[in-house]
C-alpha cells in the first residue's frame, strides 16, 4: 500500500505534530519504505494467533498486579513545577481555552 | 588533584578491582571520583556526557568514605559510574537526549538510580543517548553525536550509545544503559565492551523515560562479565508499588554464583571440571543468524569465539527461529505504537519544550511538538499514530502482536533443544557516523538479530568476542531463557576467564597526559 500527503496531513494532526512542506515530502518517502518492509507480515498465516501485548504474559507465574488505591507520594508541587514552561500561583498556564 | 602511582591506572581497574581497592584503603572514592571526573573533562569531543557536575559526585564520594571508614564492606561502595540520560536523576538534569527536556529536573530519582545510590555507587554523570533512546548509531542525539572510542570517525552504536564509549574509553568502571530492540547489546558490540538486558521485569522502569513500555528495560554495561554481574545484582529487583511490570522475584547474587561457576555445574551430580567448566552446556546456533546478511568479519569473529565455547565443554547445535527477518517490521510497528503513546505526555503544558508563538492551545501542542522533537521521535510518532489510527489497527498493529506471539513461541521451542542461544549482536561492525542518516529503513535492518529476543521479553547479552574490519570490535550475543541471567552470565564469565577480547582497549585512549 501507499501513502499519500493527505494521509499524511491526517497522521500529522492526530498526533499534534506540525510538518513543513519539504519535510511532507521526505516523510512521505520514508514511510512508504517503512510500509514495503511491514507489508512483509502480510505473508504469515495467523490464523487463531492470540496477540501478544506483552511479553509477562508469557511468564505463567507473574501475573500483572494493581497496588491499592492509596496515596503514597507527599505534595511536591513546587518541585514538580520547576520544569514547567508556565506557571502562576502553582498553577499551570495554557492559552485560552474557553472565550 | 593526587598523583600517587596508584591512582594513574586506576581507569584501567573494573568494579570488582576497584572496590577491593577501596575495601582495603588504597583509595579513597573521593580519588577514583576525581581521577574519573578529570578523565571525563579531558575527552569531552567524545560526546559520551551530557551532564556532569563534580560537586556532586564528590559529595557522595565523601559520603561514601565515610561508609567506609565507619566499617562498612558491601560490593560497590564508592565505586564510580554513570547514568544513560534516560533514567531520572534529582541531582543531574534529563533530557532522554531531546531538545523536548533540556533543562528538564525531576522531582525524584529513577529506582534503578536511587538503588545504586543506596549501595554507595558515586555518579559522575549523565551520558549521552538517541533522542528517546530511539536509534542504533547515537546520531539522533539532539545534542551532538557520540564517537566509538575504536575509531572516532565511527558511530559507538545505539541507543546507549554514551554508556558504550564511557566504558569503552575508560572514562567510567560501569554504565547503566536501557534497551528496548538492542540498544545495550549493540553498543555494547560495536565498542567491545560487556552489556546485558536483562529478562523484562528484572529491573524497575520507574522513572526511566518511557519509549516502548513492553520492551524497555535496564541493564548494566561494563568490561566484563563479573562487573555486569555486580552491578545487576543491585539494580534489580522487584519494585511492586510503582512499576506494575516489575517481576515479583527476588533479588539475587550473581556475582557470587558467578564465581563459583554456576551455569556451569553439573545438573546430574557430576564433579564440575575446571578445564571443561562448561562441559553440560548446550549452545543453540540459529541458522538465520548466520546468513548472507551478516557480514563475513562479524561470522569470523562469532564463529572463532564459538569455538572457544566448545574448548571450554560446551556442545553446539543447530536451532529454528523462522521469523528472525519479521522481527524488523513487527518490531517497528509495535515500539512506534507505545513510543506515540508514551511521547503524547509531551504537550508543553507540565513540563518540556513549549514554543515561544502560537495562536491558540491546539497550535500550542503543535508548534511545541514539532520543535521539540528531533526527526526519529517524529517519524516514529507518526508511524504509531498511523498503526494505531481508525482502519489500520488490525492490519498492522494486531498483526504485529499476533506475530509477536508466535516469535516468543519459537524461542521456547528453540530453548527444548539447547540451553543458552548464541549468534552475532550486529550484522557489521560499526558504521561511519552519517553513513545511515538518511535512510532510516536501513538503520531498522542493522537490528535484526537483537529485535526478536527483545520482543519475547528474553534475557539477552553482548560479550567480546575478536575484531573485524577496520580493527573494529565484534560481539558475540548470548540469549536465554527468562530469568536465565546466572546462566547467561557465567557462561560469558568462563568465556572472559580464557580469553581476554574484553582487556583490550582502544589505543588511543591507552595514554592520557595527566
Amino acid at each position: 500500500m501507499a501513502i499519500d500527503s493527505k494521509e499524511i496531513a491526517r497522521v500529522a494532526n492526530l498526533a499534534r505534530l506540525e510538518l513543513r512542506p519539504d519535510e511532507t515530502e521526505r516523510v512521505l518517502g520514508q514511510l512508504n519504505g517503512f510500509f514495503a518492509l511491514v507489508d512483509q507480515m502480510a505473508a504469515v498465516n495467523t490464523t487463531g494467533v492470540e496477540p501478544l501485548a506483552h511479553p509477562a504474559a508469557l511468564l505463567g507465574e507473574v501475573a500483572l498486579r494493581l497496588r491499592d488505591d492509596i496515596v503514597t507520594e507527599t505534595n511536591q508541587r513546587d518541585t514538580s513545577q520547576v520544569s514547567a514552561p508556565a506557571v502562576e500561583r502553582g498553577l499551570f498556564l495554557v492559552p485560552k481555552v474557553i472565550e | 588533584m593526587s598523583s600517587t602511582a596508584a591512582s594513574t591506572d586506576l581507569h584501567d581497574l573494573g568494579v570488582a578491582e576497584l572496590a577491593t581497592k577501596l575495601a582495603a584503603g588504597e583509595v579513597s572514592s573521593v580519588e577514583v571520583t576525581q581521577h574519573f571526573l578529570q578523565r571525563i573533562a579531558q575527552q569531552t569531543s567524545l560526546g559520551a556526557f551530557l551532564a556532569t557536575d563534580p560537586d556532586v559526585s564528590l559529595a557522595q564520594a565523601k559520603a561514601a568514605d565515610a561508609r567506609l571508614a565507619a566499617g562498612e564492606r558491601t560490593p560497590l561502595l564508592g565505586v564510580p559510574l554513570a547514568h544513560k540520560d534516560v533514567f531520572v536523576t534529582r541531582d543531574f538534569a534529563t533530557t532522554a537526549g531531546s531538545k523536548m527536556l533540556e533543562n528538564y529536573r525531576s522531582p525524584f530519582d529513577a529506582t534503578v538510580v536511587a538503588k545504586l545510590a543506596a549501595a554507595g555507587m558515586v555518579t559522575l554523570g549523565k551520558l549521552n543517548c538517541d533522542e528517546f533512546a530511539m536509534g542504533s548509531g547515537n546520531d539522533n542525539s539532539a545534542y551532538k553525536p557520540v564517537h566509538n572510542p575504536w575509531d572516532t570517525t565511527r558511530v559507538p552504536g545505539g541507543s546507549s550509545g554514551g554508556s558504550a564509549a564511557a566504558v569503552a574509553a575508560r572514562l567510567v568502571p560501569v554504565a547503566t544503559g536501557t534497551d528496548t530492540g538492542g540498544s545495550i547489546r549493540q553498543p555494547a558490540s560495536l565498542t567491545g565492551i560487556t552489556g546485558i538486558k536483562p529478562t523484562y521485569g528484572r529491573c524497575s522502569r520507574y522513572g526511566m523515560v518511557a519509549f516502548a513500555s513492553s520492551l524497555d528495560q535496564a541493564g548494566p554495561m561494563g568490561r566484563s562479565a563479573l562487573d555486569c554481574a555486580l552491578l545487576l545484582s543491585a539494580m534489580a529487583g522487584p519494585d511492586l508499588d510503582r512499576d506494575s511490570t516489575s517481576l515479583d522475584l527476588p533479588a539475587f547474587d550473581y556475582a557470587t554464583d558467578l564465581i563459583a561457576g554456576y551455569a556451569c555445574k553439573p545438573s546430574n551430580g557430576a564433579t564440575f571440571d575446571p578445564q571443561k567448566p562448561l562441559k553440560n552446556l548446550k549452545i543453540g546456533l540459529p541458522k538465520q543468524f548466520y546468513g548472507q546478511g551478516c557480514a563475513p568479519d562479524v561470522l569470523a569473529a562469532v564463529r572463532s569465539a564459538l569455538n572457544e565455547f566448545e574448548k571450554l565443554g560446551a556442545t553446539l547445535v543447530e536451532v529454528d527461529l523462522p521469523l528472525t527477518e519479521l522481527s524488523i517490521p513487527v518490531y517497528y510497528v509495535i515500539a512506534p505504537a507505545e513510543a506515540s503513546s508514551n511521547l503524547s505526555r509531551f504537550d508543553g503544558v507540565r513540563y518540556g519544550h513549549r514554543a515561544a508563538h502560537y495562536t491558540d492551545l491546539t497550535d500550542m501542542y503543535k508548534k511545541s511538538r514539532s520543535e521539540g522533537f528531533g526527526d526519529e521521535a517524529r517519524r516514529r510518532i507518526m508511524i504509531g499514530t498511523y498503526v494505531l489510527s481508525h482502519g489500520y489497527y488490525d492490519a498492522y498493529y494486531l498483526k504485529a502482536q499476533k506475530i509477536r506471539r508466535l516469535i516468543a513461541e519459537d524461542f521456547q521451542k528453540a530453548f527444548a533443544q539447547c540451553d543458552i542461544i548464541a549468534g552475532p549482536v550486529s550484522p557489521s561492525v560499526a558504521w561511519k557516523i552519517g553513513e545511515k542518516s538518511a535512510d532510516p529503513v536501513a538503520n531498522y535492518l542493522t537490528d535484526i538479530y537483537t529485535l526478536s529476543s527483545s520482543l519475547a521479553g528474553l534475557p539477552g547479552m553482548s560479550v567480546p568476542a575478536g575484531f573485524g574490519a577496520g580493527g573494529m570490535p565484534v560481539g558475540l550475543q548470548l540469549i536465554g531463557n527468562y530469568f536465565k541471567e546466572a546462566q547467561l552470565l557465567g557462561a560469558a564469565h568462563q568465556f572472559q576467564v580464557a580469553t581476554d577480547w574484553h582487556m583490550r582497549r582502544p589505543s588511543a585512549f591507552e595514554v592520557i597526559s595527566k
